[in-house]
């Protein structure tokens, strides 16, 4: 007789812990999987939420990275609409509210982040897009001439401004900082993207500290400024980062600290849990082993199905570069690599109009690469200027100016 | 049965590169491998309808410029998530005057 096969449990059905429980599969594993999710549909696709579904018309359900037809087919099952509300490492247990408890062997844990709520006084009167529920209610209400206000201008705010102003709302972002995003993008570039926005017809109103958000008349919201302005908005959309959920680790007892610490293994510090995707922080060999935690969609499926294949032994190192993209009217914005790093920067302007700022560390490497154009003009140089990352170049900085050289070229050298 | 209609040149594309082509408003993309020779696929990725001529070239790998998403060239075969469906492929030829894709 056959030992018994461990049991696998992915808790967080994101695109990351869907992933992780397909590549399980994927790479052979025989025994039972269980996903446990706390939404009541499929694992779906987050970046769309943010950017085409709210200026499409609403499709019935979100696009699925996993339907009910392949969990059935690669034998997986899904604990749908369950929150894991507490681990026992030694017992080895993870406790659902429902009240069923899922026995495991080995457990990768993908809870993801969560959107930061507004510090203020009446932040909750401030919507957030996070999930598929977000959307279905916010995108109903993004009609011709409702007044949106947006607070913060980050990616999220600035995809939901164009969206609703797409949509003939009266938009206007609100920003702490004297510009638009602060977090990684040049300011050149933000300049570029501030431009379009306003071309549409967004009122960008930045260096303005809100104090308060409070109930008007009709079901408006008030927006109260630090020197007592107010706008008037019918919606107010707040933007303002994401918060890992790490609640779970912490109750679990493993260490914690800007995400669930992991290993460049994503091993956390109990060895029968991996943690992926935006709920844990890794040492980047990259980027001289700095501690990042990372929220992107690629970085969650890649992390998803690499803590997979290293649970079943696969023993491979984290070393993904990190990129983003975000979509906003006709542009895309890409980013890579850790833009802190660089100690000077070098622009390429190509000839379609696409701007591309590559930083470039102290030693001369290459250490990120950011681009805005319309379409996906942008992207090769990006994907290029990634690759160069990853391999720890030091590229002729003249080449990388010239818009008329091409840079796929720097790849064979 | 398909029609030959032409594409571009043989030079129009480096080796290891991609063109974007359209016909009768369909999309395609046109490929010229390390060793020279010429493939065609749909011009939109199977995920998202991201024009795949943005993409990078590596090998016979051609990778969606948005969503990573990578097919053999070659085949049309998705190589992993998020693809979930091929992508159509189309018999080229090499003629004296330019590069010929067979279409519906």
């Amino acid at each position: 007789m056959s030992e018994p096969l461990d049991q696998l449990v992915v808790v967080g059905a994101g695109e990351c812990g869907a992933r992780a429980a397909l590549a399980l599969r994927a790479h052979g594993w025989r025994g039972p999987i269980t996903l446990v999710g706390d939404e009541e549909v499929y694992p779906y696709e987050r970046p769309p939420l943010s950017k085409s579904m709210l200026v499409e018309s609403l499709p019935v359900e979100p696009k699925a990275v996993v339907d009910a037809v392949q969990f059935a087919a690669a034998d997986i099952s899904f604990a749908r609409g369950e929150i894991a509300s507490a681990i026992d490492t030694t017992a080895r247990t993870v406790s659902l509210t429902s009240g069923r408890s899922l026995e495991y062997d080995r457990m990768i844990i993908a809870t993801g982040a969560r959107a930061r709520s507004l510090p203020i006084p009446g932040g909750e009167l401030a919507m957030s897009i996070r999930s598929w529920a977000d959307v279905a209610r916010l995108r109903p209400q993004l009609r011709v001439g409702v007044r949106v206000g947006v607070i913060g201008a980050g990616f999220i705010g600035l995809e939901v401004a164009a969206a609703a102003t797409s949509n003939g709302c009266d938009v206007t972002v609100v920003e702490s900082a004297s510009r638009i995003l602060t977090r990684g993008v040049p300011a050149a570039i933000a300049t570029t993207i501030a431009e379009r926005h306003e071309k549409a017809g967004v009122t960008l109103l930045l260096s303005h500290a809100i104090d308060r958000l409070e109930l008007g008349d009709d079901a408006t919201v008030h927006i109260v400024f630090a020197d007592g302005r107010i706008l008037v908005c019918d919606l107010v959309v707040a933007g303002v980062g994401a918060v890992p959920n790490t609640e779970l680790a912490e109750q679990a007892g493993l260490r914690v600290h800007n995400g669930i610490e992991v290993n460049d293994r994503l091993q956390t510090s109990d060895p029968a849990v991996w943690a992926a995707g935006d709920c844990c922080s890794f040492s980047h060999p990259l980027f001289d082993n700095r501690r990042v935690r990372l929220e992107s969609w690629r970085n969650a499926l890649e992390q998803g199905e690499l803590a997979a294949r290293n649970l079943l032994g696969a023993d491979e190192l984290q070393s993904a570069v990190p990129w983003f993209w975000s979509d906003q009217y006709d542009l895309c914005l890409q980013v890579t690599g850790m833009s802190d790093l660089a100690a000077s920067s070098i622009v390429r302007n190509r000839p379609d109009g696409g701007q591309i700022e590559f930083g470039i560390a102290a030693d001369g490497r290459i250490v990120s690469a950011a681009g805005v154009g319309v379409g996906t003009s942008i992207a090769m140089d990006i994907r290029v200027a990634e690759v160069l990352i990853s391999r720890r170049a030091q590229p002729d900085v003249a080449f990388l100016a010239d818009p008329s050289t091409r840079l796929r070229t720097l790849l064979k050298s | 049965m398909g029609q030959w209609i032409k594409a571009c040149d043989a030079n129009d594309i480096d080796e290891e590169d991609v063109l974007a082509f359209s016909h009768n408003g369909h999309a395609y993309a046109i490929y010229r491998s390390e060793d020279s020779r010429f493939y065609a696929t749909d011009g939109l990725c199977t995920h998202e309808k991201v024009k795949l001529a943005d993409g990078l070239v590596m090998g016979h790998i051609i990778e969606c410029p948005k969503h990573n998403g990578r097919f053999d060239y070659r085949t049309g075969a998705g190589k992993g998530a998020p693809i979930c469906e091929a992508l159509r492929t189309y018999p080229t030829r090499l003629d004296d005057d330019g590069v010929y894709i067979e279409v519906d």
